[in-house]
């Protein structure tokens, strides 16, 4: 705290400009003064370690390659007073009104342009102008339904808009995360601190989006890109949070002017959409052709009145920077009043007067290209656009390409406080605020989240250049006790949505049960290899050589102690729980990710034998808790069903292959005390056979016996159990052609016996339930 | 001219296709005055399962159709009668070249034939330098915007060769430009983004021509051709006039236009999204007789 001086010439947050801590922030700071340096550490280790275990991350575009990123949290909040946030509400509610006017007027009759008020090139030439989307009005009555701002305070402690964020705003999940995790920060403090809570906001909206169906059987989705968006963790947050079916465009089909999800039990209603992904990719037949995240046909569902997209399709073209310019005198116009908070100062070029005025006084103004979208000192700006060239060449450049061009005022943002090496540094900050339209209007979310800079420059708030998000406080002037500021009263509707498992969906748990027991499969054999070598310490032994049928079905070569096919195996168990985050657990996440690090650390350093032995013995305790986080917490319902197929699917595969392979007749002496082991029913075997290991024991512990949770015979019985409770299995008393064949697999290994079950015949029924997989691909995922 | 018109298209899948959708604009667009459909009617096998029409953004009316899976073959055929008036070359009304920017500037109508919208460069023709140096070039002489309408159309039709092997259905203009090769489609997007560079706003036109057989020879039938050309707006008092730069002509009664777009994309013929898992083969021929 000691030292913390606001820099010159620009306002501060929490400090004035004597260096005098304001009332606001003197609870916060008088906090933070009676840590210790230990103390204060610890708390904020503990928010890290909350982000880390919830897996918040974002993903990350460099060259070439993306990556996921953990969230870069900055621990100390921004703090603001109820007084600001009416204010600031209050304003921007009229900025939302004047924004759906402009965009009912860009999608109807166009009078703003044909008027001159709006000049045409910022719309006919705009490629976030969706035209097929002209004339098309929306079913709930409102182009936009959930807005975010971009704001920044001045000098003067004015606020500004620096942007409006239309399209698909995203950042609202995150304000939840890092509200969790900085109340771990500072939770004693908060407890008292009167800071409003984030949770009716969102229940709200939730129950809006629910009241927007008028089929109360249909769902409300948000639609994402998929998991290769920067934000898809939020995506898939909200979507947990607020109990919504996360999709994807594929996930969509239109049918009679209907949009239906692809689920296990068939089309099922989609009426409501919080789209999430960028307009021109939502519809490849009508918008950008080249989109493969999108849904053919949405246009025409839209067209026929049968969804509520919320934001509309098109509304990008309201995030155009070059509109700033002529939203303080269409506010005037359309709503009758001035702004009640300016955007940041714009002037289009494409005008004589307004060039003449640009190039009179071009220090003070950024130059921009007309049509962006990004902010005007983003990381995103064109270096050759700039008011720092020689007047004739700046003149030249605007009379040539001016109705391309944008000047905007330099932005000085506030500074708040930012935690770096211990000390509170005052960092460039602005605030992500956001409102939604509920059955009664607009409401502000009294938080939102704040991004600080890395350093003095205002372009370094970008998280691609190193800035950090802050929760946002805002402090109530007394004991918070209704929890939201400017709020209606609501109805909640309290119906759950269950049902409606995504066909997708469905896959992705089908194929990470499989992969996590391919997982195990493959330690418990490369395992079994590397202890019998070291013990007789020969690799050309016949009885490891007998191993390599078995390790070949995985693909396995043996080069490495712990072969790249495990690690690979891992790696699509991770990209299939990705693919379903909404429905996972965040601790089985984590779990998964840090098995993924662990296997793939150990590739690196282990050697063969004992070594590789005890790394994988490792290995598969952290695979046995996550198998445990998986299924003791999965909710038992389809999606879990999927799941537990997928793994004993292939733990049926996997024993048959074993016994045809290893308790053959002609199978090398040791070869059944391997099965045992790699069935992992040594100690059982023991208990029930007190007599030496035979093949007909071996068969009977590891084939027949319905009790041995490792046996064929076992995964057999629940994989018939659960596909005989999959949605179409029995209609009427007919069994579908899936349910029969499982059926008769069951009917053969129950009336089997030692002798009978040969390795050819084990062979067979490897193969039989192979073709299980396909007939369970034809049946739920097309 | 009177003139009944066929266009079948016909798909074979190697393997069975999953549901998809299509949207089909072939049908001739009735414009007062230019042209008038006296009867249309597009036949779809194995039928769809669901079909309806709605008009696109520019005018042209759309069928949208839904198809079943598992087909292993798809026929579209429309057949149609329209009559297509002949376009009398008259006195050249069209701005100066070099006042056309200032012309457009006084268009504050967004409606589906406003040049506003054809201006700008958009999906499948971005600006290109070299395109745009070449019309610079071409029409250095030309004092109204209809001149250099036709001296670009005509310098590009000497340019380029008409190949069809040369260019898939989207290849990018400059490589076609670059290649000197290519079909009605890249001659007419080259154009249009040379006169997007002069400041002349162009459309994409997509339609049917009348192919004439040589003189002594008898008309092939399926030898007419789905054609695009070029629609160009050259100042407020005459308006639109369009250049068909494979042929190099301005258009009369030979063409006979299904609608217009910003680019192909736009006006395609045929949009589908439908799900494939093999090869796809197809071919489409059209036959355009003339009844009086």
């Amino acid at each position: 705290m000691q030292g913390y001086r606001p820099l010159p010439g620009v306002r501060d947050e929490m400090v004035d400009a004597e260096g005098n801590i304001r009332p606001l922030w003197a609870g916060l700071a008088q906090h933070l003064t009676s840590l210790s340096q230990e103390k204060l550490s610890e708390n904020l280790a503990r928010a890290d370690r909350y982000l880390l275990d919830s897996g918040v991350f974002y993903r990350q575009y460099g060259t070439g390659e993306s990556r996921e990123r953990a969230w870069p949290l900055s621990h100390i909040p921004m703090l603001l007073s109820e007084a600001d946030w009416i204010d600031i509400g209050k304003a921007l509610m009229q900025r939302a009104d004047l924004l759906e006017a402009l965009m009912a007027d860009l999608y109807g009759a166009n009078t703003l342009v044909a008027s001159g008020r709006l000049p045409p090139e910022i719309v006919a030439g705009n490629p976030d102008w969706q035209r097929p989307l002209v004339g098309i009005k929306p079913r709930s009555g409102h182009f936009l339904h959930f807005l975010a701002f971009e704001l920044g305070r001045g000098p003067d402690g004015k606020w500004w808009v620096l942007a409006d964020r239309t399209q698909a705003p995203s950042g609202a999940g995150y304000a939840l995360e890092n509200r969790v995790a900085t109340t771990r920060a500072f939770s004693d403090f908060y407890a008292k601190a009167n800071v409003y809570r984030l949770a009716e906001f969102f229940r709200d909206f939730r129950d809006t989006l629910m009241n927007m169906r008028t089929d109360k059987d249909s769902r409300v989705a948000i639609l994402t890109p998929g998991t290769l968006n920067e934000t898809y963790f939020e995506h898939a947050y909200i979507a947990r949070y607020l109990g919504f079916t996360l999709l994807e465009g594929g996930d969509l089909v239109v049918s009679n002017g209907r949009l239906m999800m692809r689920t296990v039990q068939g089309l099922l209603p989609a009426e409501v959409i919080w789209r999430r992904l960028d307009s021109n990719y939502a519809d490849p037949l009508e918008l950008n052709p080249v989109s493969r995240i999108g849904t053919p046909g949405l246009v025409s569902a839209l067209r026929s009145g049968n969804v509520s997209m919320v934001n509309a399709l098109g509304t990008g073209i309201l995030e155009t920077r070059a509109l700033m310019a002529f939203l303080p005198q269409l506010s005037l116009e359309l709503t009758g009043q001035p702004l009640a908070m300016p955007n940041i100062a714009t002037w289009w070029c494409g005008d004589v007067a307004t060039q003449a005025a640009v190039l009179a006084n071009p220090n003070k103004l950024i130059l921009g290209d007309a049509l962006s979208t990004g902010l005007s000192f983003g990381p995103e700006v064109d270096p050759t656009l700039t008011t720092d060239m020689p007047h004739e060449e700046l003149a030249h450049l605007i009379a040539r390409k001016g109705s391309t061009l944008v000047a905007q005022e330099t932005v000085t943002l506030s500074t708040a406080p930012a935690l770096e090496n211990g000390r509170l540094i005052p960092r460039p900050m602005a605030l992500r605020v956001f409102l939604a339209r509920t059955a009664t209007g607009w409401q502000i979310m009294p938080g939102g989240f704040a991004r600080i800079g890395a350093t003095d420059d205002p372009s370094a708030i970008a998280m691609q250049k190193g800035g950090t998000a802050a929760d946002v406080w805002v402090v109530g002037d007394h004991e918070v006790t209704d929890f939201s500021i400017i709020r209606a009263p609501h109805i909640t509707d309290q119906r759950s949505l269950t049902g409606g498992l995504p066909a997708r969906a469905a896959d992705n748990l089908f194929w990470l049960g499989r992969y996590i027991e391919r997982s195990e499969s493959i330690i418990r054999l490369i395992r079994a290899y590397h202890s019998r070598l070291a013990e007789t310490g020969n690799e050309g032994g016949q009885l490891l050589a007998s191993l390599k049928p078995l390790m070949q079905q995985f693909g396995i070569k043996l080069d490495q102690p712990i072969p790249q096919q495990l690690l690979n195996c891992l790696g699509s168990a991770l990209n299939s729980a990705g693919a379903v985050r909404d429905r996972f657990s965040p601790d089985a996440w984590s779990a998964l990710q840090d098995i993924d690090r662990s296997a793939r650390r150990m590739a690196q350093r282990v050697s063969p034998g004992d070594d590789a032995a005890s790394a994988l013995s490792a290995l598969l305790r952290k695979l046995a808790g996550i198998s445990g986080l998986v299924h003791e917490n999965m909710y038992r319902f389809t999606g879990w069903r999927f799941l537990s197929i997928g793994r004993l699917h292939e733990r049926a595969m996997n024993i048959s292959g074993v016994l045809a392979v290893l308790a053959d007749p002609d199978a090398p002496e040791g070869g059944l005390d391997i099965s045992i082991e790699i069935g992992d029913s040594v100690l059982t075997h023991r208990r029930r056979f007190n007599v030496s290991t035979t093949r007909d024991t071996v068969v009977e512990l590891l084939a027949l016996d319905p009790l041995n949770p490792r046996a064929l015979r076992h995964q057999i019985d629940r994989l018939r159990e659960q596909i005989d409770n999959l949605p179409g299995a029995n209609k009427n008393g007919a069994l579908s052609p899936l349910a029969r064949s499982v059926l008769r697999l069951h009917a053969e290994i129950a009336t089997a016996d030692a002798a009978s079950l040969t390795s050819e015949l084990l062979w067979n029924l490897r193969g039989r339930i192979a073709i299980l997989s396909d007939e369970i691909t034809t049946t739920y995922f097309h | 001219m009177l003139y009944s018109l066929r266009l079948s298209v016909h798909y074979e899948f190697d393997r069975p296709i999953g549901a998809g959708r299509q949207l089909l604009r072939i049908c001739p667009a009735d414009l007062p005055g230019v042209q008038e459909v006296q009867q249309c009617n597009v036949s779809v096998t194995p039928a769809a399962t669901e079909r309806s029409t709605f008009t696109d953004f520019f005018g042209t009316e759309v069928i949208q159709l839904a198809l079943p899976a598992g087909l292993t073959e798809l026929r579209f055929d429309m057949q149609g009668q329209v009559l297509r008036h002949r376009m009398e070359s008259v006195l050249d009304l069209s701005a100066p070249l070099d006042q056309i920017h200032r012309e457009l500037q006084t268009v504050t109508d967004l409606g589906l034939s406003s040049p506003q919208h054809f201006i700008h460069a958009s999906p499948r023709i971005p600006n290109d330098p070299r395109i745009a140096d070449f019309a610079r070039h071409v029409c250095a002489g030309s004092d109204t915007a209809c001149a250099a309408v036709e001296a670009l159309g005509r310098a590009l039709n000497t340019h380029m060769s008409f190949d069809a092997q040369a260019t898939e259905v989207d290849t990018p203009i400059a490589e076609a430009f670059i290649g000197r090769r290519g079909v009605c489609q890249d001659f007419s997007q080259i154009m249009i983004s040379g006169l997007r560079s002069l400041g002349i706003p162009a459309a994409y036109v997509s339609g049917f021509l009348r192919t004439l057989p040589p003189r002594g020879r008898p008309r092939l039938e399926g030898a007419d051709a789905m054609h695009a050309w070029v629609r160009a707006w050259t100042g407020n008092e005459a308006g639109w006039c369009e250049y068909d730069p494979t042929n190099a002509c301005f258009v009369s009664s030979d063409h006979v236009t299904i609608g217009y777009g910003r680019d192909y994309s736009d006006a395609a013929p045929l949009t589908g999204a439908l799900r494939m898992y093999g090869k796809q083969t197809g071919d489409h021929s059209v036959d355009i007789i003339a009844l009086e």
